[in-house]
C-alpha cells in the first residue's frame, strides 16, 4: 500500500502545505515582514516614512530635478561621454568574450558605465534643454567630448584589459575627487558610481597581474596592450577644458590626480612584472570635439537605429 | 449622523494603507522572493488626497467637509495620490523601469488614482539597507546574501557561505555574475556553483 495513492491525513496536509505556491500577489498583498510602528493613516495626512524602513531619516537629496548651468552641463557631458563610449566599446564584446565569465564581466562593466553615462547625460540634458536620448543618438562627432583613450579598439585581450585598467583607474580617482564637488548632483552620481568603478579597477588590475606575470605570450601581449594605449593617457589629465569649473569647485582638477594615478599604476605594473611605457603622448583634443577616426564608426553603430527611426520607442 | 460621517473617512484611510502595503510588497523582478522594501530600493511611500486641497481628514469636520466626504462615498477612492521614491541598486540596473511600472500597477490596483514614482540617486543605495529577513529569503532561494557591511575597502576574499550546504569552503569564480549585483561562486564541498549578492 503506497503512501502516494493513499496518503495519511498528516501526509496530505504536509504535501498540500509544501506545494502551496508563493503567489506573486497583486490584489491581496502579504503584509510586510518589518513591523509597522505607526497607526492607521488618515486621508490628508502625509504618511511618515516608517522609521524601520532602511535608509529612513537620511535626507533625500540630488534628484533629477536639479538644473545645471550650461557650463556644468558641458562638464557633465564630458564625464558622460567618456562613460558612454566606454560602454559602447565594451558592448562590442557581448558574445565575443574569450570565455563565458569574462564575457559577463566585461559586459557588466559596460553596463555600469552605461548607467553612469545615463545619469550624467540626463543631468546635462536638463541644463541644455534636451534629453539623454537626443544627446546620445543625435549628436555628431564634433559635439562629443569623450577622450581618445575610450575610443580605442578592443583589440586582443591584453589591449582590452590595458584600456579598462587605465580608464577605470582614472575614473576612480576622478569620481573620488567629485565626491567633494560643489555641485550636489555630480557628487551624488560620483558616490553612486565609485562603488562600481572600484570593482572595475579590481578586475582590470587582477587581470593585468595575471597576464603580466603569466606566460611569455601573455606578458608580451599585456605589455603591448599598455603601450598601445599609453599615448592617450596624458589627455585624461589635461585641465584646460574646465579651468573655470575647477576654480568654482564643481570640477575636479585632473592634473592634480596624475601623481596618484602614476603611483597606483606603477604598483600594479611592478606586481605584474610589466614596465611603465615610455611612449610620447598623442595630441588629444577630444574635449574640444576633435576625435580619432574611431569615433565615427562607433557612433555610426550606436546611432544608426535611432536615426533611421527617429522618435521610435519600444 | 455620526456613522454617516465616519463611513466616507474610513474608506480612504483604509485604501491609503492598502496602497502603502501594496507598494511595499512589490517584488524585485529578478529575485522574486524579495520585495523592494527588503532590498532597500523603496525609500518612501506617501499617500495623500489628490485634487481636494483642504482635506483635513478629521472625522468630526464641519458641514462642508461632511458633504464633500459623503459626495465621494461611492466606494470610489478617486482622490488618493501616491508618491513613491525609489533608488536604483546599480547605476545601469535594467530592472528599475520594470520596478517603476510594477509600483504604479500595484498602487493603482490598491486604489490610488494617481501614482508618481520618483528616482533618487542620493544617498547611494547600499546592501547595508537589506533587511535580515531579506538576507534569509535570499539564502533560501539559493543566492548567498551579502557577507559583511559595505563600509571599508573591498576585500578580495570574503567568507561566503554556500546557500545549499552552508559550507564556508567556497571559491569566487568571477566578481561579475548573472546580473550587475551578483558574483559567481562555487562551493568546494558540494561542488555546486551559486550566485552571491555582492556587498555594495
Amino acid at each position: 500500500m503506497s503512501t502516494e495513492t493513499n496518503p495519511t491525513p498528516e501526509t496530505a496536509a504536509a504535501q498540500a502545505a509544501g506545494h502551496a505556491p508563493q503567489a506573486y500577489e497583486t490584489v491581496e498583498p502579504t503584509p510586510p515582514v518589518q513591523p509597522a510602528a505607526r497607526g492607521m493613516p488618515t486621508v490628508g495626512d502625509e504618511l511618515e516614512v516608517d522609521p524601520l524602513l532602511p535608509g529612513a531619516g537620511v535626507p533625500l537629496t540630488a534628484t533629477i530635478t536639479s538644473v545645471p548651468s550650461e557650463d556644468v552641463a558641458g562638464y557633465a557631458l564630458m564625464l558622460g561621454d567618456d562613460a558612454l563610449i566606454t560602454a559602447q566599446r565594451l558592448g562590442e564584446l557581448v558574445a565575443k568574450g574569450p570565455e563565458l565569465e569574462e564575457d559577463i564581466a566585461l559586459t557588466n562593466i559596460a553596463l555600469d558605465q552605461l548607467g553612469a553615462a545615463r545619469m550624467f547625460l540626463q543631468y546635462a540634458g536638463r541644463g541644455l534643454d534636451t534629453t539623454e536620448d537626443e544627446l546620445a543618438y543625435f549628436r555628431d562627432e564634433a559635439e562629443f567630448r569623450s577622450c581618445a583613450l575610450v575610443e580605442q579598439p578592443n583589440g586582443d585581450f591584453g589591449q582590452t584589459i590595458a584600456k579598462v585598467l587605465l580608464t577605470s583607474l582614472y575614473q576612480q580617482l576622478l569620481y573620488r575627487g567629485l565626491l567633494d564637488s560643489s555641485d550636489e548632483f555630480l557628487a551624488a552620481v560620483a558616490a553612486k558610481s565609485i562603488k562600481e568603478v572600484d570593482y572595475h579597477v579590481e578586475h582590470a588590475s587582477m587581470w593585468t597581474v595575471r597576464l603580466g606575470d603569466g606566460t611569455e605570450e601573455s606578458h608580451r601581449r599585456m605589455q603591448a596592450g599598455l603601450e598601445m594605449m599609453w599615448p592617450y593617457v596624458d589627455e585624461l589629465f589635461d585641465d584646460s577644458p574646465c579651468t573655470d569649473l575647477i576654480d568654482s569647485g564643481v570640477a575636479v582638477s585632473a592634473a592634480g590626480l596624475r601623481e596618484e594615478f602614476d603611483a597606483r599604476l606603477v604598483e600594479i605594473l611592478e606586481t605584474a612584472t610589466l614596465s611603465l611605457p615610455e611612449i610620447p603622448a598623442a595630441r588629444g583634443q577630444g574635449r574640444f570635439g576633435l576625435h580619432s577616426p574611431h569615433l565615427g564608426y562607433i557612433l555610426a553603430e550606436m546611432q544608426v537605429l535611432a536615426r533611421q527611426h527617429p522618435g521610435a520607442t519600444w | 449622523m455620526a456613522t454617516e460621517t465616519a463611513a466616507p473617512m474610513t474608506e480612504p484611510a483604509e485604501t491609503a494603507e492598502a496602497i502603502v502595503r501594496a507598494v511595499r510588497a512589490v517584488c524585485d523582478p529578478e529575485i522574486p522572493v524579495l520585495t523592494i522594501e527588503d532590498l532597500g530600493i523603496l525609500r518612501s511611500v506617501e499617500v495623500e488626497a489628490a485634487a481636494e486641497a483642504d482635506e483635513t481628514g478629521e472625522a468630526e469636520g464641519p458641514g462642508e467637509g461632511e458633504a464633500t466626504g459623503e459626495g465621494k462615498a461611492t466606494g470610489e477612492t478617486a482622490g488618493l495620490r501616491a508618491h513613491v521614491v525609489i533608488t536604483p541598486t546599480y547605476s545601469g540596473c535594467p530592472a528599475m523601469e520594470t520596478i517603476r511600472a510594477d509600483v504604479q500597477r500595484a498602487a493603482r490596483a490598491a486604489g490610488a488614482a494617481e501614482v508618481d514614482v520618483e528616482l533618487v540617486f542620493s544617498p547611494a543605495w547600499t546592501t547595508d539597507w537589506m533587511s535580515d529577513e531579506g538576507k534569509a529569503k535570499l539564502s533560501e532561494y539559493g543566492i548567498a546574501p551579502p557577507a559583511g557591511r559595505a563600509a571599508g575597502p573591498i576585500g578580495l576574499s570574503m567568507a561566503v557561505k554556500c546557500p545549499l550546504c552552508h559550507s564556508l569552503n567556497t571559491t569566487g569564480l568571477s566578481r561579475f555574475g548573472s546580473t550587475a549585483c551578483k558574483a559567481l561562486y562555487r562551493c568546494s564541498d558540494c561542488l555546486e556553483p551559486f550566485d552571491y549578492f555582492k556587498v555594495h
